[in-house]
């Protein structure tokens, strides 16, 4: 089960956000996973899903 | 027959004597997730490659372990042992057993050409409960599905089934890296998963899920093990074939790997709050994965566990590599972290 969802961005030396969305750090059956952008990933391919199917936002990266 | 006819026989038979199972860890050697699991939540990989799934039965309590009970010439099984049944079973809940084969390592069985292959399914059940149970094979290509059933004659007693079922001529299998087949033994099924005769290659319906299905191990307290899972070419069951830990190991981590393990990481910036380390994996993965991060302890120096998953972060992963971001703050110009990293790319 698939509980948050939220971006991660690629980030320079001083943690700054640089560049595009490289990941997605989600809440899985109640473990914090770093998802990445890959669909022949299992938990991609469920974000995907869910928020196709308006189950699931995800968030703006910090 | 003589011994030589009996090989001779056995030879024509089968395309392959070794590496003909086309199950990983069907000893159920491997669990990297840890060997017990009380209350065991929903999709829990009681040992590698294989998971108990449930759907719905609010009332169901079971716990799954890595059990040594099993019979001769086998090590370790899987238990699946319902504390709490299920008092009132409606349409749609099911409890299952089921495992995955990735499509590039089924092409063999040339599905959806005339020549498809058959291909038997054997196996070593012990049950509390007696009767008829279904084995569901899917094709996610294909989204089709054919069903066969076992007996369990014997209520706690190890019994050796096999059943066989014909190769689909009519769907193919695609040949790459998804889910080539999803194969469940259910262990309960609703009224409403037994309608549908899918004893043939059919478009999937849940209506024949569980087609032929008597046995309803969530209905009582009581035991459920299954072990020597052997998929093979043919329609004759051969003997398990026994392959290393070692070997069922390094299978079961193109799925699932500890890739550090409380692993010391010592980090120098010459700028900037953060560093990384890039490091590869055990072996090559069937997918990029996700990635569970724990720091387990700072040695020294000061981590920004506000940032990323307590100070750690994962950039650029593919399926052989990755980098390890550890945010650091203050002035400290090093640090050193203990971490453990999980990478998950099953199917």
């Amino acid at each position: 089960m698939i509980t948050q969802a939220k971006w991660i961005k690629q980030y320079d030396e001083n943690y700054v956000p640089v560049g595009d969305n490289v990941g997605i750090k989600a809440t899985i059956d109640g473990t914090e996973m770093s998802v990445p952008l890959d669909p022949a990933n299992r938990h991609y391919a469920e974000i995907l899903r869910q928020v196709a199917a308006g189950e699931l936002t995800i968030a703006d990266a910090d | 027959m003589s011994k030589a006819a009996e090989l001779a026989a056995l030879i024509g038979s089968q395309t392959a004597l070794s590496n003909r199972n086309l199950i990983i860890n069907g000893a159920m050697q491997v669990a990297q997730r840890g060997t017990s699991f009380s209350s065991a939540a929903n999709d829990t990989y009681v040992v590698d490659r294989f998971r108990g799934k449930r759907n719905g039965m609010d009332n169901l309590v079971y716990d799954l372990s890595q059990s040594s009970t099993s019979p001769d010439g086998f090590g370790n099984s899987i238990k699946l042992d319902v504390t709490t049944a299920e008092t009132s079973s409606a349409d749609n809940e099911y409890l299952k057993i089921d495992t995955k084969i990735e499509a590039q390592n089924v092409q063999h069985l040339k599905y959806g050409t005339s020549s498809a292959e058959q291909i038997t399914m054997s196996f070593w059940v012990r049950s509390s409960t007696t009767g008829t149970y279904a084995i569901e094979m899917y094709t996610e290509d294909s989204n089709k599905q054919i069903t066969n059933t076992y007996t369990v004659n014997s209520a706690n007693t190890w019994e050796y089934k096999s059943v066989t079922f014909v190769g689909d001529t009519g769907g193919s299998i695609n040949n790459d890296n998804g889910t080539g087949f999803l194969i469940s033994w259910f262990l309960s099924v609703p009224s409403n998963y037994k309608t549908g005769d899918s004893t043939s290659w059919r478009t999937y319906n849940a209506d024949g899920r569980g087609y032929g299905q008597t046995a309803d191990v969530a209905s009582t307290t009581g035991e459920f093990y299954i072990t020597g899972v052997q998929l093979e070419v043919g329609e004759t069951a051969t003997p398990f074939e026994h392959r290393s830990y070692g070997d069922e190991l390094a299978r079961c981590q193109r799925y699932y790997q500890t890739i550090l393990n409380a692993t010391p990481l010592y980090n120098y910036r010459q700028t900037g709050n953060s560093v990384a380390k890039t490091f590869t994996y055990i072996n090559e993965m069937r997918a990029t994965p996700s990635f569970t991060l724990t720091r387990n302890s700072t040695i020294f120096g000061t981590v920004n566990t506000g940032a990323g998953t307590d100070g750690l972060e994962i950039f650029g992963a593919s399926t052989t590599a990755t980098a390890l971001f550890i945010y650091q703050s203050g002035t400290d110009v090093s640090a050193a972290v203990t971490a453990t990293v999980i990478g998950d790319a099953e199917l």
